[in-house]
């Protein structure tokens, strides 16, 4: 990864009485396809539109490649948005609305038909320039406001959000290509959604945010495997979360059984908390695990199943492609590496 | 649901009554002679052939004339109000709207007496001149009088709509364009005017509407002499009786302002949708 780009240094952004950023610390590197993941009113539009400067931080600083911007106007600022909503101008076709970034800079004409057809070819919308904006499909309004945005060739992109509207096979799509995209044009993406899948799958670090506040910064390996607290584990997918003793390094205890792990760096007998994914649990003969129950459901989902087995203490969700009978005795087998031990969060 | 039909019949009848059948008789009058009596009437199209006399036309062109100064004038003042308006917040908005329709609270006959005593040869106006050390000015009776009593009884028609269309500007269409790299001043040219032109065709056709066809304003500030469409067809009806040529100039007033209407319609979107 590259140098610097955006820093940001303890924003906080207050509406009114109420704090909706809390001291955001953020590096953001040239080239990164970084996103910004969180649950809905966590303030991931609000962090956009402070670096895209329609709002100004109540207090700390914007960096851009060093220098402080955050009392910086949108129109002098290196980077451009991607709408939610697209907010293509209604009253300009395909080809005024990509161009609408050049012609505001006086740039010349033939240059401007010249980048205009060029863009609008990576985003795949070869012939589309007379075309009226209000006519076309939800994807095709996506990528003309991807044009729109890359003709201006911004060192930073901003994206909020971008796939919402789409549905879900064509999101799929878009997911690819927008990474694809990203990868040719070689710039920054900042990348805003609050689909854990779609942040795991592109990005290049994920920022997980929830009410104002950072909650682990990481490549999306790192964020499903090493979450950092409960709040993570829990966002990013399904799991198993279960309050634990780490009794030293590598030796966590919970359900009444002492288990091997790999996390190390806690104070001995400390409270923490440990997550399971489902994937990451086998069902084997209930004479082959410590922690033993009974199959209470199963549900079929399409490639694997669903099932919740009870035991003593919780009932465990676990994905398997194998079938096993509801009211089944089985055991719960993992291993160290599968325990991943997180510090308690204070609620 | 045949109750409720049932019940809506007294209404059909009575607006028959009071407005299909006074237009037909207009349509009637219009196209024969005879004046009042309906009992031996000739159709003829010389009425509306008396419009292009040179005298009646000179009334028409004054009409115009006007009605775009007016509508000019309201256009200039009554846009950058709309734009202000709509930068407040959305409950200082309705309050300001309110007070922009306040003088029409007002009776107009009451307003235009108020220019009268301002305008006058020895009115407000003149006193304040002549105690500064100026000559009076003869304001009354002049197209300036009439234009500001026209301005000032039509500005909410032109605030009005140019406010709606401006209020209903999605931000994030705005933001693009400062994103996109334009200042505020391009970005209201290029962006902001044309979201609102349907709102500005809409007061534009309003105010021209009204101005052409009204007629005590331009009657009490213009003098007796003063002649607008309207005073043409009160007089013809009123003082020379000519209920026919009074019929064929309302008619043709009528068929403008229909013309005028749909085209505002076409202009509004939302407007289309519902019709
Ligand atoms: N202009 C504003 N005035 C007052 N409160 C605001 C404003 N903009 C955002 N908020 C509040 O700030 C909080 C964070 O909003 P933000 O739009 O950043 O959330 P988000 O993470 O983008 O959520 P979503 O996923 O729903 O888009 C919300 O509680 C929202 O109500
Ligand atoms: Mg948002």
């Amino acid at each position: 990864m590259g140098n610097k780009i955006i820093e940001l240094k303890g924003v906080t952004k207050n509406f009114g009485e109420q704090q909706v950023l809390k001291g955001i610390d953020l590096n953001i590197y040239e080239n990164e396809f970084l996103t910004l993941l969180g649950p809905s009113g966590c303030g991931k539009t609000t962090t956009l539109r402070i670096i895209a400067g329609f709002d100004e931080p109540s207090q700390g600083q914007v960096l851009f490649n060093g220098i402080e911007i955050s009392k910086l106007p949108p129109y002098k600022r290196e980077v451009n948005t991607v709408f939610q909503k697209y907010a293509l101008f209604p009253f300009l076709n395909v080809y005024d609305n990509v161009a609408f970034g050049l012609n505001i800079k006086k740039v010349d004409k033939s240059i401007i038909a010249q980048k205009v057809s060029k863009v609008l070819k990576l985003v795949g919308l070869e012939g589309f320039e007379k075309r009226d904006v209000t006519l076309l499909s939800g994807g095709q309004q996506q990528r003309v406001a991807i044009a729109r945005a890359l003709v201006n060739e911004p060192k930073v992109l901003l994206l909020d959000e971008p796939l919402g509207a789409l549905d879900a096979k064509l999101r799929k799509e878009m997911q690819i290509e927008l990474k694809k995209i990203q990868k040719e044009v070689g710039i920054t993406f900042i990348f805003v959604t609050h689909d854990q899948e779609e942040a795991l799958s592109m990005s290049d670090t994920v920022v997980v945010m929830n009410e104002g506040i950072i909650q682990q910064i990481g490549t999306p390996v790192d964020i499903y495997n090493e979450p950092e607290n409960r709040f993570v584990a829990d966002f990013i997918g399904e799991s198993n979360i279960i309050e634990a003793v780490m009794l030293r390094d590598c030796l966590v205890q919970f359900d009444g059984f002492q288990f091997e792990c790999v996390d190390k760096g806690f104070k001995d007998e400390e409270e923490v908390e440990v997550v399971l994914r489902p994937e990451d649990i086998d069902i084997v003969k209930p004479e082959n695990a410590k922690i033993t129950g009974v199959v209470k459901s199963l549900v079929f989902k399409g490639v694997h199943h669903e099932i919740v087995v009870q035991t003593k203490y919780r009932d465990y969700l676990i994905h398997t492609t194998d079938y096993f009978e509801v009211g089944l005795a089985v055991g719960l087998s993992f291993g160290p590496e599968d325990i991943h031990v997180m510090y308690k969060m204070d609620y | 649901m045949k109750y409720f039909r049932n019940l809506v019949k007294p209404y059909i009848i009575w607006s028959f009554l009071m407005i299909v059948v006074p237009l037909l008789l207009i349509v009637l009058y219009s196209v024969t002679t005879g004046g009042n009596s309906l009992v031996n009437i000739q159709f003829t199209l010389d009425n509306f052939g008396k419009i292009a006399e040179p005298i009646y036309l000179a009334v028409f062109i004054r009409s115009f004339k006007i009605g775009l100064i007016t509508v000019l004038i309201c256009f200039f003042m009554g846009y950058p109000l709309a734009y202000m308006i709509a930068r407040f917040s959305e409950k200082v908005q309705s309050v300001l709207i309110l007070v922009v329709t306040i003088p029409m609270w007002i009776n107009m006959l009451l307003r235009t007496y108020a220019w009268i005593s301002l305008l006058s040869d020895n009115g407000i106006i003149n006193s304040f001149l002549v105690s500064l050390g100026f000559e009076p000015v003869t304001m009354m009776y002049t197209d300036f009088a009439v234009a500001v009593g026209l301005v000032c009884d039509f500005l909410p028609f032109m605030v009005i709509p140019i406010h709606t269309s401006l209020s209903k500007i999605d931000k994030s269409l705005i933001e693009a364009a400062y994103d996109l790299g334009a200042n505020r001043v391009q970005t209201f040219f290029r962006v902001v005017f044309k979201l609102s032109l349907p709102g500005v065709i809409n007061g534009v056709i309003m105010t021209f509407l009204l101005a052409i066809s009204s007629f005590v304003i331009p009657k009490l500030l213009g003098g007796g002499q003063y002649m607008l469409i309207g005073n043409l067809i009160e007089n013809q009806f009123i003082s020379v009786g000519d209920w026919n040529f009074g019929s064929a100039i309302s008619l043709l007033l009528a068929v403008v302002i229909l013309f005028l209407i749909h085209l505002m319609k076409k202009m509004d979107p939302d407007e289309t949708e519902e019709g």
